[in-house]
């Protein structure tokens, strides 16, 4: 009898405990998120909203091209963005992790991610800096001679996708490293007694095993950036907007909170469907 | 261990590779070189025109000058958002540390039902794009017409931080402090106790990390303070307004402090951690 008092009491003491975590959530996450997804289905009228259920918005978004452009911009931009940090950070990660002697390897990682921690807004701007019509990158080509007109390399595609590859590089290097260090070497030597060459050792060892870090860092890059507002707000000019730009647009300029509701589940999607294409690789574990 | 003894018997094995090796080496260093050039460019031309004695911070450099530093310093909204966004930082925090570590204790230790689900439920906002928590904050916010405020900012900022929090906590709550825990717990502490003087202290490095790492989230964050905030705003916010004037020496100013005030943080945490670390 005592015991399962006791046992009761510690329970409900770890109720307790985890209580305020829970109900933090439930009330500043759950419930704004199923709010949302109802006022996704309601619509506007003028400045009202009006609950009355329907699925105008979602229709609206499969028929108006421009809406559903975004979307594509937005799944273009991310998948690009994504590829292009995995394969820049992957050989940088490895020859922080093979190349670099064992003591500097934690200077390397650190000088890797120190432009990590100025500011995220001022991080886009500062490429404005470098790739605008008056930039460093077009008057260094222009003062050598190597073109006669600047290049249009801000304000579009090209520069959103520049801000955000340099910045998931660095996260991306700091995954893939703390990987491959953890990667005992006598699998390589395995390997290697087996008869296979670095390629081989490379290939069939070293990247299965560090597929999960890259799966990893791959989804989180896929999350953040296909989210993200800042940077193709500042880098990307106003000819394809993402996203999250037609979001913002809904909500500031034309008051539409229903529709910005439906784009954010439609944006919500995008992430889930992502996650069920690497949920294999994906775990959370205690140590 | 052998380590040394390994490689030299690859190099044995393979005579003849020694100058692919070389090569391998060079571009390896090359490659290095490349990418640290790529990831610097934009911080270094950023702080090099901060010092411009000019109205543009794009080339050329008209020489060297102190102008943009006076006006930042000058500039009253810039340095109470910059006031702003330390003290949500730090509030957010601290309240998503301590939930957080509440909530890992409770569910490293005891047996409660569903606590997959509520791990999940936990760990929940991180999958979710930080655009789509604000965009529901707000929109439960305006419906309960709750005027916006740092309050507001604070609260979702606690949102995203607190699954970070949880889940490095929880990590680290590994099943050899156990026994340390049931020593204090025979020698007559209760439960609270334990938890606060013994699960507490022996978790104080992840903790802190966790601490670090939330106010360094906070304080960068942009998307949910420009929507949950109205009057009072943070740094991100006051800075994103300036960039409305195009570019300009003063915004290179600032973020080049911002950058400063990191690197001197990070500098600060790793020597701590490091002299930790060499003591044994």
């Amino acid at each position: 009898m005592t015991t399962a008092t006791l046992e009761d009491r510690e329970r409900r003491r770890a109720w307790g405990f985890v209580a305020p975590a829970l109900i933090w959530t439930f009330a500043f996450f759950v419930v704004p998120f199923l709010y949302m997804a109802a006022m996704s289905l309601w619509s506007r009228q003028g400045r009202e909203i009006v609950r009355v259920w329907n699925l105008d918005n979602y229709a609206r978004f499969f028929t108006e091209s421009a809406l559903l452009k975004s979307l594509t911009n937005s799944l273009e931009i991310t998948l690009t963005v994504t590829v292009l940090s995995v394969l820049l950070a992957y050989p940088l990660a490895w020859i922080i992790a093979e190349r670099v002697p064992k003591r500097w390897q934690r200077m390397a990682l650190i000088l890797a991610i120190l432009p990590f921690w100025t500011s995220y807004v001022v991080r886009s701007y500062s490429w404005l800096l470098v790739l605008s019509k008056g930039g460093v990158i077009n008057q260094a080509l222009l003062g050598i001679g190597l073109i006669s007109e600047p290049l249009e390399i801000a304000s579009n595609r090209t520069a959103t996708v520049i801000g955000f590859v340099h910045f998931f590089v660095m996260l991306l290097t700091l995954t893939i490293y703390s990987n491959l260090i953890q990667l005992s070497p006598n699998y390589r030597r395995a390997a290697a007694d087996l008869g296979a060459n670095g390629f081989q050792t490379f290939w069939h060892v070293v990247l299965p095993l560090t597929l999960p870090g890259i799966m990893t860092g791959a989804f989180l890059t896929f999350v953040l950036c296909i989210g993200d507002y800042i940077t193709p707000q500042i880098l990307g000019g106003n000819n394809e907007l993402v996203l999250p730009q037609i979001i913002m647009l809904q909500i500031g300029r034309r008051a539409d909170f229903p529709m910005a509701a439906a784009l954010s589940i439609i944006l919500m999607l995008a992430v889930t469907a992502a996650y069920l294409l690497c949920a294999r690789w994906l775990k959370i574990e205690r140590a | 261990m052998a380590q040394p003894g390994e490689t030299q018997a690859t190099d044995i094995a393979f005579p003849a590779g020694s100058a692919r090796r070389m090569l391998a080496s060079a571009l390896s260093w090359f490659y290095l070189a490349a990418v640290y050039a790529f990831i610097f460019l934009p911080v270094a031309v950023l702080v090099l025109f901060s010092f411009q004695d000019g109205r543009l911070p794009v080339p050329p450099f008209n020489g060297f000058s102190l102008q943009w530093y006076e006006s930042v310093f000058a500039d009253r909204k810039l340095m109470a958002a910059l006031a702003n966004s330390l003290m949500v930082a730090v509030a957010s925090s601290f309240v998503s540390c301590l939930l957080g570590f509440l909530a890992a204790y409770a569910l490293a230790r005891y047996r409660l039902p569903a606590s997959a689900l509520q791990r999940g439920l936990l760990i929940a906002p991180m999958t979710v794009s930080y655009l789509i928590i604000a965009l529901g904050l707000l929109a439960v916010l305006n419906a309960l017409q709750v005027p916006l405020s740092l309050w507001t900012v604070g609260i979702g900022h606690v949102v995203i931080n607190l699954p970070l929090c949880f889940a490095i906590i929880y990590a680290s709550m590994g099943d050899h402090h156990v026994n340390i825990e049931r020593a204090a717990r025979d020698l007559g502490a209760s439960d609270v106790k334990v938890m606060a003087l013994v699960t507490a202290p022996m978790l104080m490095p992840s903790i802190m990390a966790a601490f670090f790492l939330s106010i360094t989230f906070s304080w960068d964050e942009f998307i949910i303070a420009f929507l949950l905030s109205r009057f009072d705003v943070t740094l991100p916010v006051e800075i994103w307004s300036m960039l409305r004037s195009g570019l300009n020496p003063k915004t290179n100013a600032i973020g080049s402090l911002v950058f400063l005030a990191s690197v001197v943080v990070l500098v600060v945490l790793e020597l701590a951690l490091f002299g930790r670390s060499r003591k044994p």
